[in-house]
């Protein structure tokens, strides 16, 4: 390990660490605000919204984050008039939101399947008793289904949300300095290739830190369930 | 899975560092090249490789008398895979600087290069001292002179590394910069084309003094003193001249 390396780029690695974590953690809380919403189009009687998010949802899963970036980084760039008209270019003009609207819509169409997928999961009768009780849709909605759901999504969400921490270092790419932006200046001026294992590191930190969490999230949400299995 | 990933980082960290060693008898040369940088390199319509530098290469490889391949290869990882034996030399308009110089070896000069700020033609800026652009979003590409000056001297601005020099310029172009700093001869090929109406050369050149070489493993001296002598040969004979003039209306020696 190189001393006078760590001294020079030890603390930018860790306001590195920062802005992965800000992204992360920004990116996948307003993705699941819209995970709801896509996840309930998805299955909604509507022709129109059945179409409209699958087509998303299928853009989205099925393009590179990479290439997503690219496009609204470099793309918003091409319709700077259009956006400036609409107000919205000091927002697009910033790399690091351009990184969060990306990051956001790209794991809404994760969180969305995942879901679905748990929701599909819950037994019918559940909501046919709650029909059968006189609920309203929306009570059956989040007092019946999403509680037993979410249970469900609990461990692929935490997988969605370690697939963005390591896929987050895209944003190196726009200029954006998180863990990996620090790594590429570190490295492009001393040639060392230990800065590349530092910011392994980090990540590697980052992703035990997060399944640890949800271990305990796990335990926590699942307590009735270990508690039932138990007694039978 | 973890400690896998861990595992073969550290291999390729030691793969890389002991590089290929050895004695070779130099009848063939490979060069690597980043072909993404005209008017020194790039590729043209018919997706051949052309440029300032190609044209250097393949004359001091007609100097020495050896046969010489290209190998394109993206800027970051230019000195990496010259250590790892991708290549033996790197002609591709690379700044002889002392971090460079603590990995690999540099040849003389064979053209000066000047660094320039580029900004867009209505901009407020009149002064290009650290001072006067305190407090500006600035641009280079990354692994440069000009990334290096910026953060070296530019400490109070707001400054923006990008992959290669056309995000930089697509950037500057799209209002996101306010100033780009670069080699003089890109700024000036993107400035005569249709994406660089927007912007103009701002002020004086703040660098003059920018030797550009080939870099070359430290471990072969010999190759070094073959481009050397054949650098001093094109140089003499003219054929530098020529080469010089395909591109520039004035001598970059």
């Amino acid at each position: 390990m190189n001393a006078e390396l760590f001294e020079r780029y030890g603390l930018r690695m860790l306001d590195g660490l920062v802005v992965t974590v800000e992204l992360v953690v920004i990116s996948v809380t307003l993705g699941a605000l819209l995970a709801l919403p896509i996840a309930l189009a998805r299955t909604s009687p509507s022709r129109l919204l059945r179409g409209v998010s699958f087509a998303y949802v299928g853009f989205f899963r099925g393009t590179p984050m990479l290439a997503q970036l690219f496009l609204v980084y470099y793309g918003s760039g091409q319709f700077r008039g259009a956006l400036e008209s609409v107000g919205l270019w000091w927002l697009f003009r910033d790399a690091f939101f351009c990184c969060i609207f990306t990051f956001t819509l790209n794991t809404a169409a994760y969180q969305s399947e995942i879901l679905r997928g748990a929701m599909a999961s819950v037994p019918r009768g559940q909501s046919e008793a709650a029909w059968a009780l006189g609920l309203r849709g929306a009570v059956v909605l989040f007092r019946v289904i999403l509680p037993q759901a979410l249970i469900v999504a609990l461990r692929p969400l935490g997988n969605e949300v370690i697939l963005m921490i390591k896929g987050s270092a895209v944003a190196s790419i726009v200029t954006v300095y998180d863990i990996m932006g620090v790594a590429d200046l570190a490295f492009a001026r001393s040639f060392n290739l230990s800065v590349y294992l530092w910011a392994a590191v980090l990540y590697l930190v980052l992703v035990e830190t997060l399944s640890r969490v949800w271990a305990v999230f796990e335990r926590r949400l699942g307590a009735h369930l270990a508690v039932s299995a138990a007694r039978s | 899975m973890r400690i896998v990933k861990a595992m073969v980082g550290a291999a390729l960290v030691l793969a890389a560092s002991a590089g290929f060693a050895g004695a070779k008898d130099w009848t063939t040369v490979r060069i690597g090249i980043e072909a993404a940088y005209p008017p020194f390199n790039g590729y043209n319509a018919n997706n051949e490789l052309v440029g300032f530098d190609y044209d250097i290469g393949l004359a001091l490889c007609a100097k020495m008398g050896v046969e010489c391949s290209f190998v394109a290869q993206d800027w970051d990882g230019m000195i990496p895979a010259l250590l790892a034996g991708k290549y033996d030399a790197i002609v591709s308009s690379m700044s002889i600087t002392d971090e460079r110089k603590e990995v690999v070896d540099f040849t003389d000069k064979y053209y000066t290069n000047a660094l320039t700020f580029v900004a867009p033609k209505d901009t407020g800026i009149t002064d290009v001292s650290p001072a006067g652009m305190a407090g500006k979003i600035l641009g280079a590409q990354g692994s440069t002179v000009s990334a290096q000056y910026l953060e070296e001297q530019y400490g109070d601005a707001d400054v923006k590394l990008y992959p290669t020099q056309d995000d930089a310029y697509l950037d500057l172009a799209a209002g996101r910069l306010d100033a780009v700093l670069a080699d003089v001869g890109p700024s000036n090929l993107w400035l005569a084309g249709a994406d660089g109406a927007c912007c103009a050369f701002l002020g004086e050149a703040v660098v003059k003094d920018d030797l550009v070489g080939i870099a070359i493993r430290k471990e072969d001296g010999d190759l070094k003193a073959m481009f050397n002598k054949a650098i001093t040969d094109i140089v003499a004979d003219g054929t530098y001249k020529t080469i010089n003039d395909k591109y520039f209306p004035f001598s970059i020696y």
